[in-house]
């Protein structure tokens, strides 16, 4: 068999094997995510009916535990969702701007310096984050709390385990996303548009921000929504450093996300309990399907209008 | 023609320079961040490091404290994941670049291929929870978590293979076929060895990947950081037992305040990156003299 020269019943036989077998690898990606899509609607929709869709989703009590179970997620949901935003707003800019100067301003010495570092931070661990933000973010908002609540009677102290910390380890940890994606879509700007605008009398930074920026639009929009989706599906890094109790996402107060719900409770959860932390799995895996196929939407787009 | 109406003595403008300066900073943040957490991951976690850290268990009765398990764990999840998603990657990847032939199924396998990249690690977690742990009966185990790895850098091996296969230059496939060479034949001896550092770096990315990960391993491989029960066949039994990664004892120590522990395993954490990330580069550069010949 390992002769070109074989005969051609058993040539065939293995030629038909080989192109079946590859074919089943292929299909194991479908397979893959149908079951998981399956798996997650299965696991995630008793908890809709047996507490009832409206108390679930726009309850604001969450007490699993009482007595008098009350299963309200909505604080849960806005959480994820003002702390990916806030996270973005953060991050983005600065993960622009690096882009920037990898693709455009850096001499090529101090590019080869900022390169390997962005690299090296988007293979460290979640949890490493995470412990940094536990030893490191949250003295220091512990501090600040201290300073801005010092004549408050109502604010809870969390000791520094709040949103604005699993906020500021978020906008880290998508750094490396954005400035990647968006440092490929700058590159893979036309060099005739740059110069076309400096032969217009238009300085190298005006052509950044007026030409190559808007030029490369649809790229950044792709590495903001797939920054988006590392944020909200993060879990270790900020079960930690988010602090324990469900809240409304206020910048100081302790709160739980989507993830860190199902990362702290779901270990010792039963019943209906644990139902609802599928339930709140099921939320997150539909805003993730929302943002890929809007990201393949983008994507398609931006090979059209090229 | 005066200074001021020529192009080449204008003024620089002060927005420029604000901008410019903010381009500056916002690299120069990214390089100090990484520094920073390189610095003081280091500086906090290397005196917990040494020989008996690294190898013996933590055990109240001998008073030690040590990551071998987790260590022997780590290396578990990284064989069996790679055993798995390898073979199948590489299949998938040959199928989509060789066999396939544009159309519905293709655009299917590509797009769930990005959603497998783009699902987070905790909805695998819950997905090998209750179909590899429950469905299958494997429950808290090293083999669950390294089904469910696999899902997880599925895409990764893919896609890097696919990419490794499209600069394998048409003539060699025309060359190979010219001369009388069956398509699996061509594919064997011709295809796969040129794109080999490309296989090769993806599966080292998948290493990386499989290292860090923690969400998808909480629920499915567990927290157990004890050795193998014997030698010989306690260490073929391991494989359905429960076992913590280096990553889950990380957090676990630090959910418990052991905080000379977390860095001391971050810093074993943070060379094993370092490893991973100077071997892919090593490697991309080779991929590079390859495509020269």
């Amino acid at each position: 068999m390992n002769s070109i020269v074989a005969n051609r019943a058993s040539k065939s036989t293995v030629e038909r094997a080989a192109g079946l077998i590859f074919t089943v690898c292929g299909l194991v990606a479908i397979l893959a995510v149908a079951s998981i899509t399956l798996y997650m609607i299965l696991k995630g929709t008793p908890a809709l009916t047996n507490v009832g869709i409206g108390e679930l989703l726009f309850g604001t009590v969450w007490k699993p535990d009482a007595a008098d179970p009350s299963y309200g997620i909505l604080y849960v949901i806005l959480t994820s969702i003002v702390g990916t935003t806030m996270a973005i707003i953060l991050g983005v800019p600065i993960g622009l701007m690096t882009a920037v100067f990898l693709a455009e301003v850096a001499p090529p010495r101090l590019a080869g310096i900022v390169k390997p570092a962005v690299e090296l931070l988007a293979g460290i661990p979640s949890v490493i984050y995470g412990l940094l933000g536990l030893m490191i973010l949250n003295p220091l908002m512990y501090k600040l709390e201290l300073l801005i609540f010092k004549n408050s009677s109502t604010h809870q102290f969390t000791g520094g385990s709040n949103l604005l910390s699993a906020v500021l380890v978020l906008a880290v940890m998508i750094l490396p996303t954005v400035i990647n994606i968006s440092e490929s879509a700058l590159r893979a700007v036309p060099g005739h548009l740059r110069s076309a605008s400096l032969a217009l009398g238009a300085s190298s930074i005006q052509t950044i921000f007026r030409v190559t920026i808007p030029a490369a639009k649809s790229g950044i929009i792709s590495a903001i929504v797939l920054g988006v989706g590392r944020a909200i599906g993060e879990a270790m890094a900020i079960t930690l450093v988010s602090g324990s109790s469900v809240n409304f996402p206020l910048p100081f107060n302790s709160v739980r996300f989507l993830t860190t719900a199902i990362v702290s409770e779901m270990s010792y959860a039963s019943g209906t309990h644990r139902q609802v932390l599928f339930t709140i799995g099921l939320i997150l895996f539909v805003f993730i399907m929302i943002i890929n196929v809007s990201l393949t939407r983008i994507l398609k787009r931006g090979e059209v209008s090229e | 023609m005066t200074n001021q109406t020529s192009i080449l003595g204008r003024r620089r403008r002060g927005s420029d320079m604000v901008l410019c300066f903010l381009i500056y900073l916002c690299a120069a943040f990214s390089v100090a961040l990484l520094v920073g957490i390189l610095g003081y991951v280091f500086f906090r976690g290397i005196g917990s490091v040494n020989l008996s850290f690294l190898t013996t268990v933590t055990s109240a009765l001998k008073g030690t404290t040590g990551i071998l398990g987790n260590i022997i764990n780590t290396l578990y999840i990284v064989v069996l994941t790679l055993l798995v998603a390898t073979p199948i990657g590489v299949g998938a990847a040959i199928y989509l670049n060789e066999y396939a032939k544009p159309g519905r199924l293709v655009r299917a396998i590509e797009f769930t291929t990005e959603t497998l990249s783009g699902i987070p690690s905790i909805i695998f977690g819950l997905f090998g929870m209750t179909f590899f742990g429950q469905t299958l009966g494997l429950g808290y185990s090293l083999l669950n978590g390294s089904l469910t790895l696999t899902l997880m850098v599925l895409p990764l091996i893919t896609r890097n293979t696919q990419e490794a296969l499209k600069t394998v230059p048409a003539s060699y496939r025309s060359g190979a076929l010219g001369i009388g060479a069956t398509k699996w034949y061509m594919i064997r001896t011709i295809l796969l060895p040129s794109a080999m550092p490309g296989i090769v770096t993806g599966i080292i990315l998948a290493v990386g990947r499989i290292v860090g990960e923690s969400a998808a391993l909480l629920f499915t491989a567990g927290s157990d950081y004890k050795l193998p029960s014997s030698f010989g066949v306690g260490y073929l039994q391991k494989i359905f037992q429960s076992g913590g990664t280096l990553t889950i004892q990380l957090y676990l120590s630090m959910q418990k305040g052991q905080y000379d522990t977390a860095f001391g395993i971050a810093v074993v954490l943070l060379v094993i990156v370092l490893g991973i990330n100077l071997l892919t580069k090593y490697l991309a550069s080779k991929l590079d003299v390859n495509r020269k010949k």
